[in-house]
């Protein structure tokens, strides 16, 4: 097959070798756990001045003593428009969605062991960009609080999809397999999206502006339909976490340490499905940060998804905020949509990256 | 490489000069079958359009044989087409295979090396800025966006190269930097797509499916010196491909000279995808799929590049005959490629569900 196949140490030798890791290891291990502490602990402080910032910084310039005035409900119905209206629900929302894209990307790298993988691999962008498209051609739906529940249905059908021909294809799903039939539906929902967006203006001119992704003009009801879904996916998520460890040893020695590989996908793949088409639905497929956040928590605290699971939400939560805050400040009156700031700024800053760190491969 | 001809222990084989190949019969079968398929699909492609012309006479006309009107839609109006599909196709394949083999990921596609990014947002800065500003004439238009989508590609590529370097080039820090820079073109892409007038997004997006609509002679000569010079070097080394495969170590230990060879594939697939891309936009799939078709259908474990090229030509050709000949308006080629691609590789994906589950 095409992908390399991991190096498999026999059984005997494989005690032996982690006793001698242990003794001389000890020192390092020690200075590294505290090094992990405190990046999770930059991490946290930077999300909260980042959400911070999020509450106090709009295109309505209004100051710290207006915002605290429309949080307590005690101020003018503008300022309490604004932060109840406006500022609550994107610093929410952004902060869910870039953690869950954050996770997600993660866990689709983990399980295809390939570093191309993002979260929209499963279809959940291309069927979420049908169901949205659709629902403009054929119901004339265009609102941002109906579109949630397009964009949902379509990538979680697709997702199902996907795996459906994976596990039809490689009874266990395989990293080659998931990762070829993921591109192959996800391809063939974008080529049946351009197919009408190019028959039709009106659905072309909404897809548009939803598939850069953006975080404006949602209200609390876009979290309010998003939310069990992304709280599961974490659940699945987070539980995945050993059997992840495991798999990336490769599925035989997976199997060996007592892993029940096709359970451990299923797990994986719908903790994705749903945390990608929670972000999706609540905010556009914004590709980029499922795709780079994980290769940044690797960068940072290397492969053990004990500590890439949080470091990959509180790195893609933080990202999305202030990708949003920079496009409402940029902008002027039309604000920068968040997808389109975070590729444009966080790209070089992602080369850079790249280039600097002795990088950790999956 | 150099000395008698040594030949591998069980398996025939045959050289020339310093390119040798080994005898794979399926690789051998399959591509005289897609090539006979690409001849087929060239007279078909010829023949099928608003006035029927029998098959016949298309052959006697490509051969110079007919003259009158017949002739002149062929060769004026149709061969351009047909031959800018099957050259786009013939190119894209071999791009692809170049990029999964070196990158040893099927995912692999020449897009991360930045090419289609690039002239992605060279073509669509074209159609919005210059259609939306300034009244161009449509001649302009159409020679402004290959040349447009050509400087993006080169330059897109030229950066991801460069800041892929590092003391020499690694596949994996190659990926990520063209991740990075992909996403950002990309993303200025979307905004020009955004703020544009709708109808020039809707230009914009025919664009990025990929179309032969509006193909000429001027649009086949520069694909084919490009394919001429590009595609024969691209075979030649093929046996470096395979050493290369075995990781750097490995290949550096046989006496590849690792980085050059590596310059040279990724010159070799930014070239052939841009000189695609020029002609008839990032035509959807096509690069992705038809290695990986390939490697399925010769049982070989790296994609098999003549095999990809000549697949590749044929599924562009078979798409565009579709899209001319079963829908009410012309359909961009390249949302057929995909889906015709799409759901073939996953059947052979369902099919080969034994060798794949390893």
């Amino acid at each position: 097959m095409f992908s390399v196949p991991a190096p498999s140490p026999t059984l005997a030798s494989v005690p032996e070798a982690r006793v001698t890791d242990a003794t001389t290891a000890l020192g390092v291990h020690r200075t590294a756990v505290r090094r992990h502490v405190l990046v999770i602990a930059a991490l946290v402080v930077v999300l909260v001045l980042v959400a911070v910032a999020s509450m106090l910084l709009g295109s309505n310039r209004i100051g710290v003593d207006r915002v605290l005035d429309g949080l307590m409900r005690t101020g003018s119905t503008t300022d309490e428009a604004i932060v109840w209206g406006s500022r609550i629900p994107r610093t929410l929302i952004g902060a869910a969605v870039g953690a869950a894209l954050g996770i997600a990307g993660l866990l689709m790298q983990g399980h295809t062991r390939n570093p191309l993988a993002d979260p929209g691999l499963f279809g959940v962008s291309s069927g979420a960009g049908l169901a949205v498209v659709l629902g403009v051609y054929v119901f004339g739906v265009t609102s941002t609080g109906a579109t949630v529940w397009f964009a949902l249905g379509g990538a979680l059908v697709a997702s199902v999809v996907v795996f459906s021909v994976t596990v039809a294809g490689s009874g266990t799903a395989s990293p080659v397999p998931l990762a070829l039939a993921g591109a192959a539906v996800s391809a063939l929902l974008g080529a049946l999206t351009s197919f009408v967006v190019l028959t039709d203006q009106d659905s072309l001119d909404a897809y548009r502006l939803w598939v850069v992704g953006s975080l404006a003009a949602r209200q609390l009801d876009v979290l309010g339909a998003v939310w069990p879904f992304l709280v599961a996916g974490l659940v699945l998520a987070v539980v995945n976490v050993r059997a992840l460890d495991a798999l990336g040893l490769g599925s035989d020695l997976a199997k060996g340490l007592g892993e029940n590989v096709l359970v451990a996908r299923l797990v994986g793949l719908g903790g994705i499905t749903l945390l990608a088409a929670g972000a999706t639905a609540a905010a556009g497929p914004i590709g980029f940060v499922g795709l780079t956040v994980p290769h940044v928590a690797r960068a940072l605290v290397g492969t053990g998804h004990r500590l890439t699971l949080p470091v990959s939400g509180l790195v893609g939560a933080a990202l999305v905020l202030l990708a949003d805050v920079v496009g409402r400040l940029i902008g002027g009156f039309s604000e920068v949509e968040v997808g389109i700031v975070l590729a444009v700024i966080g790209g070089p800053v992602f080369v850079a990256v790249a280039r600097r760190r002795s990088l950790v491969s999956l | 490489m150099t000395g008698a001809a040594v030949r591998a222990p069980g398996r025939a084989g045959v050289r020339i000069g310093p390119i040798g190949l080994a005898w794979r019969p399926r690789v051998f079968w399959y591509t005289v079958a897609s090539l006979g398929a690409v001849l087929v699909l060239v007279v078909l492609g010829v023949a099928i359009g608003s006035t029927w012309i029998a098959p016949g006479i298309v052959v006697r006309s490509l051969v110079g044989l007919e003259t009158g009107p017949d002739a002149f839609i062929i060769t004026t109006l149709r061969l351009p087409r047909v031959l800018t599909g099957a050259l786009v196709g013939l190119t894209l394949g071999i791009a692809g295979a170049l990029t999964q083999t070196f990158t040893r990921n099927p995912l692999g596609t020449p897009d991360i090396i930045g090419v289609t990014s690039g002239a992605s947002v060279g073509a669509v800065a074209a159609i919005v800025l210059g259609g939306g500003t300034y009244s161009v004439s449509s001649l302009v238009l159409s020679g402004g966006i290959p040349v447009a989508a050509t400087i993006g590609a080169l330059i897109a590529a030229a950066v991801v190269y460069g800041l892929g370097w590092r003391g020499g080039v690694q596949s994996y820090r190659l990926i990520l930097v063209g991740i990075g820079v992909s996403a950002t073109l990309d993303a200025v892409t979307s905004y020009l797509l955004v703020r544009a007038k709708i109808t020039l997004a809707t230009a914009a997006s025919q664009w990025l499916v990929g179309s032969l609509s509006s193909t000429s002679w001027s649009s086949v000569w520069p694909l084919l010196i490009v394919a001429a010079v590009a595609v024969p070097i691209a075979l030649a080394t093929s046996a470096a491909l395979g050493i290369g495969q075995l990781g750097d170590e490995v290949a550096t230990g046989v006496g590849l000279a690792v980085q050059r060879h590596r310059l040279l594939v990724i010159a070799l697939a930014v070239v052939l995808t841009a000189a695609a891309v020029a002609a008839a936009g990032p035509v959807g799939f096509v690069a992705f799929v038809v290695p990986q078709v390939g490697l399925r259908l010769a049982g070989t474990n790296r994609p098999p590049l003549l095999l990809a090229g000549l697949l590749g030509a044929a599924l562009v050709l078979a798409a565009d005959l579709l899209s001319r000949a079963a829908f009410p308006w012309q359909v961009p080629v390249g949302i057929i490629t995909t889906v015709i691609g799409a759901p073939y590789l996953i059947w052979l994906l369902i099919r080969h569900r034994k060798e794949m589950s390893r």
